[in-house]
């Protein structure tokens, strides 16, 4: 353990960090765009833990931070579920893409307010 | 000094008649604003009396001049350490004067009105405005600077706006009211021009401080006005132009040629205002203003002195002719209204200063004095005759002396006075100015005598149009030819062609009307120069009987020719003068035989071109029409228009169409779509970060 360097740990995080990035920005399923997101909490809690075990070994708060952290991230979560359970209750689908009915560009929902409608004063 | 903080109440008491009634007027029942406009007003008048009183009992000074008397003063803006307007009350014999009359016919209007206006919608804003006017005059004259004079002369321009609009139903009123105003208003930019110059060189807004520089030094005055006279502009000194601007202010609010087209129209609002406004006080500020500043007139800018006479007598003649062929009886008395301010301010203008040269200082507002009292009095009666008629034109009039005994008497008194009869006030005032004139110029002095015989002449074909002769009724109703209207008067003067018969006006409005003329009778006795001379020290200034001969001998021939022409019913051969100017270009087969009929025709026309001319007001009003519409609203105007809507509106509708069409191009980015959103805001990062490490 101790002679694991530092660095190590931070190329694990990262990883799981742009892991999480690239996730959020590309998977479809709602459900998949919150793992990710969980993805990016955990990359960041490692982070808190490495840096103050190896920078600050007499100190404790990164540690609880990590621990605030973890459970803020469970509550974001819950409420996250409850959302797209709604979501699925009243559309059928949770794809991300789709969630355009408030959008008037979107072209099944508006095709009557055009652009251009509100120029012609 | 005497212990004078109470004046301050002559002005507050009508401010505050003012505020009651515009906020509670609504509430009141009856007449009761008008009872609270008057008391408050009798009071102020009670008042300002004792003030007059005090302040000329007071003792001289050591150089026997009057004092002057700086009741407070207050600092209301501070332009630099040097340089600061202050409100106040300044008291000399000027200004101690004009309280009393502005007082005492503002009282018998307030009280003249309770009868006039009586059941009128308005009774009560009618008493606000009555009040707010007071107080913008009696601030008026007793303003210790000329910064001062400036913000009351615009309050008493919007209060005569206001009264002048009181009907504002009809839209003659509207457009009167307007016209004065903005009228005015331009003469204002001229006077304020003025102020600024005069202040800018001198340094100084104060009356007192200016006059006294002036009476410093011969002709060349205090240090004050060195930079003003060395500064000059297209040949005229600064100080010439400033005083001239001022002047401009002056002939605006005293209705000078050519700023005097909307005196006649402001005839629209009630009489009593015309009375009080239009008649005795308002107007007179103008001839108030050049008193005020006298010393720096008379003695830097003798030239601008000068010029103040030309035009002013201009003004007195053209409006004197005028005059005589009005039908409306108000607008008469409008027209003599400018006449007479005329002769004030040729007064002034051919005074010089000090001692006996300054005659025509002491009789101009001697004669503003009792000429207020006078031209109040004869609009006042105008106004119940016009309360009892119901109209303003004279051939709706005639014979009324049977029917309105004191208002006949009252006017009767009026008319003599400002003819110049003795013994009535009128006589004695216009003595002194003919007298002034003729040791100005004896040109002039000749010319103002038959501008006198003028006005005696119209008044008296007024006088005789409304109280002798007969009513002949009004001519579209009567058979058209006006020998037969004039024949049926002859034959059968007892004939009673009034729709109802008129009736005196109630003792409200009579009392009043008899104060007046007991004072146009009494006033001409008053030694006037012992109380108001150009330099403040008492002077007297007898009766000359070689000018008063010849003024009396021509208001006689004026008076004759007019109750001559016009006392029994009107002549037939003036009535078709009058009605149908083209009977003298009439060819008859005697005429066309006669040799001479060419020459008699020529001679026909041209009268009657003038007589035309005169009653248009000699296209005063149609040139200023000209300029305002065809040069200004067409040709400016019409340019300017196109310009703002073309190029200044078209610059900002193209900048909200772009933005528009910017807006719906780009809107895209603003997709909804959390993804891309947070594409962005990596991108975003990346680049922020790059940034940071790669510089």
């Amino acid at each position: 353990m101790e002679n694991i360097p530092m660095t190590y740990y931070l190329v694990i995080s990262t990883i799981l960090f742009f892991a999480g990035i690239y996730g959020f920005i590309t998977r479809r399923n709602l459900l998949a765009m919150l793992i990710s997101i969980e993805l990016l909490l955990n990359s960041t809690d490692i982070n808190f833990a490495v840096f103050n075990r190896f920078l600050y070994p007499e100190h404790m708060e990164g540690l609880f931070f990590a621990l605030f952290s973890i459970a803020i991230s469970a509550a974001e979560t819950a409420i996250a579920i409850a959302i797209i359970i709604n979501i699925y209750r009243n559309l059928k689908h949770i794809e991300v893409q789709k969630l355009n009915k408030l959008n008037d560009l979107n072209p099944e929902t508006s095709a009557a307010d055009a652009p251009g409608d509100e120029t012609g004063r | 000094m005497f212990n004078s903080c109470y004046t301050a109440l002559v002005p507050l008491l009508p401010l505050l008649s003012f505020v009651l009634l515009i906020a509670f007027g609504r509430r009141l029942p009856g007449k009761r604003a008008g009872y609270i406009g008057c008391l408050l007003t009798g009071i102020a008048a009670f008042v300002a009396y004792h003030t007059a009183w005090t302040y000329f009992s007071l003792p001289l000074e050591a150089d026997g001049t009057r004092q002057t008397v700086e009741v407070f003063s207050w600092e209301w803006l501070r332009f630099n350490p040097n340089l600061a307007i202050r409100l106040g009350i300044y008291l000399d014999a000027l200004s101690a004067m004009m309280w009393v009359v502005i007082t005492t016919v503002s009282l018998m209007v307030h009280i003249y009105s309770l009868g006039y206006m009586a059941g009128e919608r308005g009774f009560a804003r009618y008493y606000a405005f009555l009040g707010l006017f007071s107080f913008s005059m009696l601030g008026l004259v007793v303003a210790p600077n000329i910064f001062q004079t400036y913000i009351f002369w615009e309050l008493v321009g919007v209060s005569s706006y206001l009264l002048i609009g009181f009907y504002y139903t009809k839209p003659e009123a509207v457009s009167a009211s307007k016209k004065a105003f903005i009228v005015t208003r331009f003469a204002d930019l001229g006077f304020l021009l003025g102020i600024l110059t005069l202040s800018y060189f001198t340094g100084t807004f104060d009356f007192d401080t200016l006059c006294r520089n002036a009476t410093e030094g011969t002709g060349v005055g205090g240090a004050l006005f060195a930079p003003a006279l060395q500064a000059s502009f297209l040949g005229l000194s600064a100080l010439s132009w400033a005083m001239l601007l001022i002047f401009m202010g002056c002939a605006g609010k005293s209705a000078l040629f050519p700023l005097h087209i909307w005196l006649p129209d402001a005839m629209e609002g009630p009489t009593p205002v015309s009375a009080l406004i239009h008649a005795a006080t308002m107007v007179v500020a103008g001839v108030f203003l050049v008193a005020r500043l006298f010393p720096v007139y008379a003695l830097m800018t003798p030239g601008v002195l000068e010029v103040i006479a030309y035009v002013a007598a201009f003004t007195s003649l053209y409006a004197a002719v005028v005059a005589c062929v009005q039908t409306d009886i108000k607008r008469v008395l409008a027209f003599s209204t400018i006449s007479q301010i005329g002769f004030m301010m040729v007064a002034l203008g051919v005074s010089g200063f000090g001692g006996h040269a300054g005659e025509g200082y002491t009789v101009s507002l001697f004669h503003l004095f009792t000429h207020a009292f006078f031209k109040a009095l004869l609009f006042l009666c105008a106004g119940a005759i016009i309360h009892t008629v119901h109209s303003n034109e004279m051939k709706a009039m005639g014979g009324l002396y049977r029917y309105m005994p004191v208002t006949h008497l009252c006017f009767l008194v009026g008319c003599l006075a400002i003819a110049g009869i003795p013994p009535f006030s009128g006589f004695f005032s216009k003595d002194g100015i003919l007298a002034a004139t003729f040791a100005f110029n004896p040109w002039m002095g000749v010319l103002m005598t038959a501008i006198a015989g003028l006005t005696a002449f119209y008044m008296f074909r007024l006088y005789s149009r409304i109280f002798l002769g007969s009513h002949t009724g009004d001519p579209t109703s009567q058979p058209a030819s006006a020998h037969a209207a004039d024949r049926a008067a002859s034959v059968q003067p007892s004939v009673q062609p009034y729709a109802h018969t008129p009736h005196e006006a109630p003792a409200v409005m009579t009392v009043p009307l008899v104060f007046l003329a007991a004072l146009s009778l009494a006033t001409g006795f008053i030694p006037f120069g012992r109380f108001l001379s150009s330099d403040g020290i008492p002077h007297d200034f007898p009766i000359q009987p070689s000018v008063a001969i010849g003024s009396i001998l021509t208001a006689l021939a004026g008076i004759g020719i007019a109750l001559y022409a016009y006392g029994r019913g009107m002549r037939p051969a003036f009535q078709r003068m009058a009605d149908r100017p083209n009977v003298f270009v009439k060819p008859n087969e005697q005429s066309r035989a006669c040799s001479s009929y060419a020459v008699a025709r020529k001679c026909a026309l041209k009268r009657n071109a003038f007589l035309r001319a005169a009653k248009n007001r000699f296209y005063i009003d149609r040139f200023y029409l000209f300029v305002t519409h065809r040069i200004i609203f067409q040709g400016i105007s019409t340019a300017l228009a196109w310009f703002d809507r073309h190029v200044i509106d078209g610059l900002l509708y193209g900048l909200g169409r772009g933005t528009e069409k910017i807006s719906h191009k780009i809107r895209f980015i603003q997709s909804g779509q959390l993804q891309t959103y947070a594409l962005v805001l990596l991108i975003g990062a990346l680049c922020l970060v790059l940034t940071v490490l790669l510089i």
